[in-house]
């Protein structure tokens, strides 16, 4: 029975009652929804197929496929939707409850797609359920950032419907397995992926939206619709060479914009496009080593990361603010959010015994088995940097640095337990990585802690370190500022409203002066007309019978000539 | 946001306290450079090998110093007012 149940299913459509509930029990059911969901996929056979006939059996759709890539995907945004959902146990906003764990649900229907109209159904679903969670800061800049969200998010979807239509034209099949970049059909599915995965230049969506969203629905939004697009991408590209190159400079590009931005949240959010590279360059590998690396370094980023927002979030909740240059010395009023943070930060930063150590180097060591010598420098150089900005930077300016005088209340015990289970899982992760080996899509050899690779983690990471010391009691590092910072959205946000008013004051002063010009030289040749057509004019006079008469020959004589010639 | 009065002062306050720390790192930077001569280090690639100890080391340092130094240089080019865009 509950075989014939899509998951993720019950999720979005139980959460619609919650409203209906009373305060207490509603919390409960609200958080016992996710560890269903848990229960529910791991109880589906392995393999299990559930098709749905429509047109009178014309097409199939593969509502649910199991197999190990969506399991390890599906089982990390169970989780995630279970701590989000603990982190924002606080809130009296049904609006809230409802798009996260819409969103959430859609994310895992999603991933068990086994068709690409199923899963274009969900990818808009995530789209336009997670821009509530933007809209509900309800302010004036979170409205206008949900919008320029959702228009970008929505976009996506359209093109992975085009791309499947004309993919359906080209091979009569509608099935989501391996795609590869071979047709303009494909290729428009791939941006359409690129999209949600923040490519580079498709990427400010994240940046943009993401810092505007309340405190409890950043954690939600930066769980579910990147690593969708991620888990899609291994799905369909694995193996494509053109992922490679564009990865590795997702891990580099972004970080100096970390190390200057101001708000912490967004640096967050400028990390985590930094982190989607490591996966993407992944899945550009190819080999089982890579795709494993990619769906352990998934699965591990998500709970850092989620873990990360939580940290700042609480941060925003208590003091009003998630500005580093108006932040500092928190430790001291907030000593376990302090704590939880640095445990996210040692996790993204892949020191050895935290998570993010045994999914990084997965991906570390499939780029040097492949010897792509220009990968593993790029990859090499963005790890320092992430421990720069997310490891250092993030804790130093929150709640150690220069102490502004915040004297606020310890984050709420429902944020305190999200945060302390996430860190939990992050340390638990980095030191029993077998449950989560076993769980990944091919059979896992492979040894993290190796001499070597700890011994050269260290140091790249307490080198790093050193640099950040070394600049800061030198004062070359850049202080904090208050500043907006020129991206990509720069161009739809500036550029392209700015060409279209300058081409329509340009169109509307070419109109009037040409309008001005004809009707200028339209009276002036009427008026010399006229003056030559009317007395004295040399028109103008009669003729007298003798001028007739010549012209007349005249004319007659033309006439033979052409005539006999 | 209250004033921070009447507080006990914190071990970090101390600016002796935060030296210390820095110290512990420096010392422990110049350990890891020279753990690298104490094992079979495998390397894959050739660069690895041009400095006897501490490739990641030095990599990292001058990693994170050109990273500040860029995204400094960064800044001249693309900062603006905190209210560009309202």
């Amino acid at each position: 029975m509950i075989e014939q149940i899509p998951p993720g299913l019950p999720l979005i459509l139980g959460c619609l009652l919650a409203p209906w509930l009373p305060r207490t029990l509603k919390s409960a059911y609200l958080l016992l929804l996710p560890l269903l969901t848990l229960a529910h996929i791991w109880s589906l056979p392995a393999d299990h197929q559930l098709a749905l006939s429509i047109f009178d059996g014309a097409y199939t759709l593969e509502l649910v496929r199991v197999d190990k890539l969506a399991l390890v995907f599906a089982t990390i945004f169970s989780i995630a939707a279970f701590l989000s959902q603990l982190y924002a146990l606080h809130l009296d906003d049904d609006a809230q409850h409802l798009s996260g764990n819409i969103y959430a649900g859609s994310a895992i229907a999603a991933v068990f797609a086994g068709d690409l109209i199923t899963l274009f159904v969900y990818w808009e679903a995530t789209a336009i359920s997670s821009v509530f969670l933007v809209w509900a800061r309800r302010n004036q800049r979170s409205y206008r950032a949900g919008l320029r969200y959702l228009v970008i998010q929505v976009g996506s979807g359209v093109l992975l419907l085009a791309g499947t239509i004309l993919h359906f034209a080209d091979t009569g099949s509608i099935a989501f397995d391996h795609l590869g970049l071979v047709s303009p059909a494909t290729a428009l599915i791939l941006i359409a992926f690129g999209i949600k995965a923040a490519f580079p230049l498709l990427h400010n969506w994240l940046q943009d939206a993401y810092p505007e969203a309340t405190v409890t629905g950043t954690v939600y939004l930066s769980s579910f619709t990147t690593k969708l697009a991620i888990y899609a991408l291994a799905r369909g590209f694995a193996g494509t060479e053109i992922l490679v190159p564009i990865g590795a400079a997702m891990t580099a590009f972004p970080i100096f914009y970390a190390v200057i931005e101001n708000d912490l949240r967004r640096v967050l959010a400028y990390s985590l496009n930094n982190q989607l590279g490591y996966m993407v360059v992944g899945i550009g590998i190819g080999t089982e080593l890579a795709l494993n690396g990619t769906a352990a370094h998934a699965f591990a980023h998500i709970l850092y990361k989620g873990l990360l927002f939580m940290s700042i979030g609480a941060v925003l909740f208590r003091t009003g603010t998630a500005n580093g240059s108006d932040l500092g010395g928190l430790y001291k009023s907030m000593p376990w959010t302090t704590g939880f943070c640095m445990i996210g930060a040692a996790a993204i930063s892949a020191f050895p015994l935290f998570s993010g150590f045994i999914s990084k180097s997965m991906i570390l060591t499939a780029a040097e088995e492949e010897h792509r010598t220009l990968t593993y420098l790029v990859l090499l150089f963005a790890s320092a940097g992430v421990f720069h900005h997310s490891g250092i930077k993030i804790p130093f300016f929150a709640f150690f640095g220069h102490d502004r005088g915040h004297r606020v209340e310890e984050a709420p015990l429902n944020m305190r337990f999200a945060m302390g289970g996430a860190a939990l899982l992050c340390v638990g992760l980095g030191v029993f990585y077998e449950p989560l080996y076993a769980m990944l899509p091919f059979p896992a050899d492979y040894t993290p802690y190796t001499t070597t690779h700890v011994v050269t983690t260290l140091q790249l990471l307490l080198f790093s370190a050193l640099a950040f010391t070394l600049l800061m009691r030198s004062g070359i590092y850049p202080p904090e500022l208050h500043s907006t910072n020129l991206d990509f959205d720069w161009t739809y946000r500036r550029a392209a409203p700015a060409l279209v008013s300058w081409a329509t004051i340009a169109i509307s002063w070419l109109q009037s002066t040409l309008r001005s010009l004809l009707s200028r030289v339209g009276t002036a040749a009427q008026t010399g007309l006229s003056r030559l057509a009317t007395p004295p004019g040399a028109i103008g006079e009669p003729w007298g019978t003798g001028t007739t008469s010549l012209c007349a020959a005249l004319l007659l004589g033309i006439v033979l000539v052409f005539y006999y010639a | 946001m209250s004033q921070e009065s009447d507080e006990r002062p914190r071990w970090l306050d101390r600016s002796e306290n935060v030296d210390k720390i820095c110290y512990a790192l420096y010392a422990v930077c110049g350990g890891l450079l020279l753990a690298d001569l104490f094992y079979d280090r495998k390397t894959h690639f050739e660069f690895e090998t041009w400095l006897p100890t501490g490739f990641a080391g030095v990599y990292g340092l001058l990693a994170c110093v050109g990273l500040v130094l860029a995204a400094k240089l960064l800044r001249v080019l693309i900062m603006r007012s905190e209210d560009y865009y309202d």
